[in-house]
């Protein structure tokens, strides 16, 4: 069916967002653009800046506030994304089945192998992301969700291949554990939870520094990727 | 008026226009759900824009901040990004849940439009068309 362009419905519409957008144009028109707040002594941000090197060792900043200031935000923000691809399952799994249409047309010789030569690479590039997320801009979801994006790739060009659900699940389930795991470790040795206890090893700005913070995002970055490679794998239906 | 600011400041209220005019005004679900990204986004942006500070980069300390020391006065607040971080997150598993219902929508029905919400103005048999 054709979406008809509906006047009745779309000038209120139009009225209504012209006002929101005009109600947040006057909320922040004082605010100030780029003025610099956080040079103030007493703002978070400043705290923030002028110890997270020493502190974290993390040379990313907004790394060492996601992994280390609000860890356990963190680690609340990865239950939530657990909870969705878990109530995405139940959904599906109590959903009708989809009706059987006639099989696409077969992606071409290109397609196929272009696929099969960039997914390592797209892989690869992901674990590059989250392994290095204390050192440049990204990080474990951003990882993740790169790896995720390659198995998306694989899916819509092989759209016989049936997810691993069962080995996905378990990923999940233990770099979930690991990251738990790490925060008690936190909580053992220096009786924070989270806490990071070895943030002194290495030199900042090598591979080898920021203490757990890489450990936490590689942990992260598996969870993220399985996570949502079986989330677009349901997504597609067929193997609920 | 900075053109930066006018430049930011404009796409975070067409972003909020359109996502809500399409929240409001669409019934595909589809386009629903595309527009509250749409909104979302918009949030997310003015988030960052918060944070930014004028004539200074990323906040990641390299060979040109120093890597000891406190780098204030040289990066952006780092905090709002953080937080949008969480937000795209967030964001992310609701619309996973919202798609996952259209997809189920679409298996009973057969169809992604939202036909019995119509509020009255469209007549039923034109939509069922």
């Amino acid at each position: 069916m054709m979406e008809r362009y509906d006047i009745h419905r779309s000038i209120p519409a139009i009225l209504l967002a012209l006002m929101v957008a005009a109600t947040i144009f006057y909320a922040f028109v004082e605010v100030g653009f780029g003025e610099p707040e956080v040079d103030k002594e007493d703002s978070v941000s400043n705290r923030f800046i002028s110890n997270s090197t020493q502190e974290t060792g993390s040379s990313n900043f907004v790394t060492a506030v996601v992994v280390n200031y609000r860890g356990f935000d963190t680690l609340g923000e990865v239950t939530v994304l657990f909870l969705a691809s878990a109530g995405m399952g139940a959904i599906v799994s109590a959903l009708p089945a989809g009706d059987k249409r006639k099989r696409p047309i077969p992606p071409s010789l290109i397609l196929t192998a272009g696929t099969r030569l960039v997914l390592p690479l797209i892989i690869l590039f992901g674990a590059y992301v989250f392994v290095h997320g204390h050192l440049s801009p990204g990080g474990g979801f951003q990882g993740g969700v790169i790896i995720a994006s390659g198995l998306l790739l694989y899916i819509v060009i092989f759209p016989e291949w049936k997810a691993p659900h069962k080995a996905l699940a378990l990923s999940e389930s233990l770099a979930g554990l690991s990251f738990a795991g790490i925060g008690i470790i936190g909580l053992a040795v220096g009786g924070i939870f989270l806490d990071n206890v070895i943030s002194g090893l290495g030199e900042a700005g090598m591979l080898v520094s920021a203490g757990l913070i890489p450990l936490i995002y590689i942990a992260i970055g598996i969870k993220v990727g399985a996570e949502m490679t079986g989330l677009v794998a349901r997504m597609k239906g067929g193997d609920a | 008026m900075e053109v930066t600011e006018l430049v930011v400041y404009g796409s975070i209220l067409l972003l909020a226009a359109v996502g809500i005019w399409g929240i409001l005004s669409r019934r595909n679900l589809i386009k629903l759900i595309l527009s509250l990204t749409i909104l979302e986004t918009a949030v997310n942006l003015l988030l960052v824009s918060v944070g930014y500070i004028s004539g200074r980069s990323a906040p990641i300390v390299n060979g040109d901040t120093g890597l000891d020391g406190s780098p204030i006065g040289e990066i952006v607040d780092p905090l709002p990004q953080a937080l949008v971080l969480t937000a795209i997150v967030i964001g992310l598993a609701t619309t996973a849940i919202a798609l996952i219902v259209a997809v189920g929508y679409y298996r009973s029905t057969g169809t992604l439009e939202l036909k019995s919400w119509s509020y009255g103005l469209t007549n039923e048999k034109e939509v069922r068309k």
